[in-house]
């Protein structure tokens, strides 16, 4: 033991060795989910969708809102760069189409992290200290839960109008619910762990406990759970959207254009197919993706 | 184990911690909707004093309240009452602001080395972590240098200060959390089985760490064990505990020479003797039964319903810690007759 201890000591007057760089857990799931085809070929494509999305705009020579009144409710066609042809008020569906990923996205994007923000916290908060502040918090989160989600929408749309923010605040408050309780749940098996008990001896405070040893132990089903809360989101404001309560003309979604093209799916089934098949993919990639991020996270998992 | 290496601790005079009726309870809501909630005597009622630079091992069978006094000194656990005195100052309930300073001072080593080290963090962070709590004022480089200092000082390699625990064995790890119990130089360190979940080769290991650990910085130990023969080699004083109620406490060299207490007896002669025919011809005392649940102990003495001495009296009079010699003292009434 002590020939060790003076092996290294002389070690270091050698000329200390360069710090290895360890491997942390993050670097190995990394490793693996980048091995996953599935999840990868699903990063590469929703990152396609999404350049095309931000770039949207540079890639067609009509604006979203601008009618061509030569081609009105008109099929797919190379020639006049309509792609994927017009719909009932003679505006090009290719740029709708992306100017719809645009809303979609930011919808799923948005409103998840703001669901990541407060359910983190939130299920954290009430997981750590845990008795009687446990028992009010998750039956606060119980009482949400139990009202009704359509309601809950219509009531803000009356109060306060149509707005696309509302969607974001609307979805938010709900997909939190079920974040909290997730991470609530891995906070009471994490909390009677002896690292957490080591850090209390040590006097760290319950602030930096949380922040520090908590949540990045929490973190994998958290985003595991996170990529699967998007496709949701995006697919509840699809279903917004298709009622009518989501965004307002001229700015539009894939729920508002899967809508339009419903109504017409005899004469013109490209006004369906395009933006169904966009929603389509954007879901399946989450999906893919959030398989993926499982087995990495978690590999006794499998 | 034969060599018999702790070394004398210098004549204190003073106690750094004294526990005086140190009693944990915890309530357990009772069978059916609407039973009183019962209580579960963890600890019950624990007195003793530890001196500068002293090992004070803790042993007993699984359950008996061992790891829940080491917890309830360091504050870890609230007592239900009773006094831990550190430097003579009562920190039971004392308020978070008075016991943030004393923190540094009263550290603890656990059982399972890996989950006792966060797996997000680099062992440089793990280890800083209290530096970084205690004095903020130190910078980067030289929480680093300390870091360095204490991996080196524990026998780990310095250069793996960005590793992280996983990549570890389990001695590496315990030295890990050794060091980082130590990095404060605290006065005062709990372990709580910290060799059980290691091999026997390494057990030695970081025993005799811990030993020059002591040494060197005059550290008292609070050593939880149930391995009577480390117990043996490590402290200078012993105390049995049986379901939260001390039975014997006394110096290591007269607990093993002769035992007084019928509980203390039984447990020292279940400790294997590497000679055959010793071992063979040693008198036996075997306990039967099982340690009976602390949320209804026995009344008068918790151990007399296994004890092969009990009497009548035991069942109605707690015995209470009786000096029986300089060094030891008994809670048995009966510790005259039997020995």
């Amino acid at each position: 033991m002590m020939n060790k201890s003076e092996k290294t000591a002389m070690l270091e007057a050698a000329g200390a060795p360069a710090e290895i760089e360890g491997r942390s857990l993050w670097r190995d799931a990394r490793i693996r989910l980048f091995r996953n085809k599935a999840a990868v070929g699903s990063m590469i494509i929703l990152g396609i969708i999404t350049l095309l999305a931000i770039f949207a705009p540079l890639l067609s020579p009509y604006a979203y809102d601008q009618i061509d009144w030569g081609y009105i409710q008109e099929g797919p066609n190379w020639e006049n760069g309509h792609i994927f042809g017009t719909d009932g008020n003679g505006r090009d569906l290719f740029i709708r189409v992306l100017y719809g990923a645009r809303v979609s996205l930011a919808v799923g994007l948005l409103a998840t992290s703001v669901s990541l923000a407060i359910g983190v916290t939130y299920g954290a908060v009430a997981g750590y200290f845990g008795g009687k502040v446990d028992n009010i918090m998750m039956r606060f989160v119980d009482v949400l839960y139990s009202l009704p989600f359509m309601f809950f929408v219509i009531m803000l749309m009356v109060v306060f109008g149509r707005n696309i923010f509302l969607i974001f605040v609307a979805l938010g408050a709900v997909e939190w619910l079920t974040m909290a309780r997730i991470v609530r749940g891995q906070t009471l098996s994490l909390r009677r762990r002896e690292f957490i008990e080591a850090a209390h001896a040590t006097g760290v405070s319950n602030f930096k406990i949380i922040f520090r040893h908590i949540i990045p132990n929490v973190l994998g089903p958290v985003i595991v759970y996170m990529t699967l809360t998007i496709p949701q989101v995006i697919l509840t404001e699809s279903f917004l959207s298709f009622l009518g309560l989501g965004v307002q003309e001229p700015l539009t979604s894939w729920g508002v254009l899967i809508s339009e093209g419903a109504k017409v799916i005899e004469a013109s089934t490209w006004m369906l197919i395009y933006p169904a098949l966009f929603l389509a993919l954007t879901l399946f990639c989450f999906n893919f993706i959030g398989d993926g991020l499982r087995d990495a996270l978690d590999p006794k998992d499998r | 184990m034969t060599a018999i290496t702790a070394h004398k601790p210098k004549k204190a005079t003073s106690p750094i911690l004294s526990v005086r009726d140190l009693k944990v309870h915890f309530s357990v809501p009772g069978k059916g909707l609407f039973a009183p909630d019962r209580k579960l005597r963890a600890v019950d009622g624990v007195n003793f004093d530890l001196y500068p630079g002293e090992t004070l091992g803790v042993v007993g069978e699984s359950g008996c309240g061992k790891s829940t006094l080491g917890r309830a000194i360091l504050q870890l656990i609230p007592p239900s009452s009773g006094q831990v005195a550190w430097l003579g100052k009562d920190i039971v309930g004392a308020p978070h602001r008075e016991m943030q300073p004393l923190r540094r001072d009263l550290q603890i080593i656990f059982q399972d080395p890996l989950a006792s080290l966060n797996p997000r963090m680099t062992i440089g962070e793990i280890i800083a972590e209290p530096l970084v709590t205690h004095k903020p004022e130190l910078g980067k480089d030289e929480i680093k240098v300390r870091v360095k200092r204490m991996m080196a000082r524990v026998g780990l390699l310095p250069q793996m200060i960005n590793r992280y625990p996983h990549e570890f064995s389990g001695g590496q790890c315990q030295r890990i959390g050794i060091a980082r119990a130590m990095i404060l130089e605290p006065k005062l360190i709990v372990c709580d089985e910290p060799v059980s979940a290691l091999d026997v080769s390494i057990q030695a290991q970081i025993v005799n760490l811990l030993q020059e650990l002591q040494r060197e910085f005059d550290l008292s130990l609070i050593f939880i064990s149930h391995d009577l023969s480390i117990v043996r080699h490590i402290c200078h004083r012993i105390m049995v505990l049986y379901l939260g109620n001390v039975m014997e406490l006394a110096d290591r060299d007269s607990i093993y020479a002769a035992p007084r207490h019928p509980y203390t007896k039984a447990l020292i002669s279940a400790v294997p003797i590497p000679d055959p025919e010793i071992e063979r011809n040693k008198e036996r005392i075997v306990l039967t039964g099982d340690l009976p649940s602390p949320l209804s102990p026995p009344s008068g003495c918790v151990f007399r319903t296994r004890c092969p001495f009990a009497q009548d009296k035991c069942a109605t009079a707690s015995p209470t810690l009786d000096r029986v010699s300089e060094t030891q003292e008994v809670a048995c009434h009966f510790h005259d007759s039997i020995s």
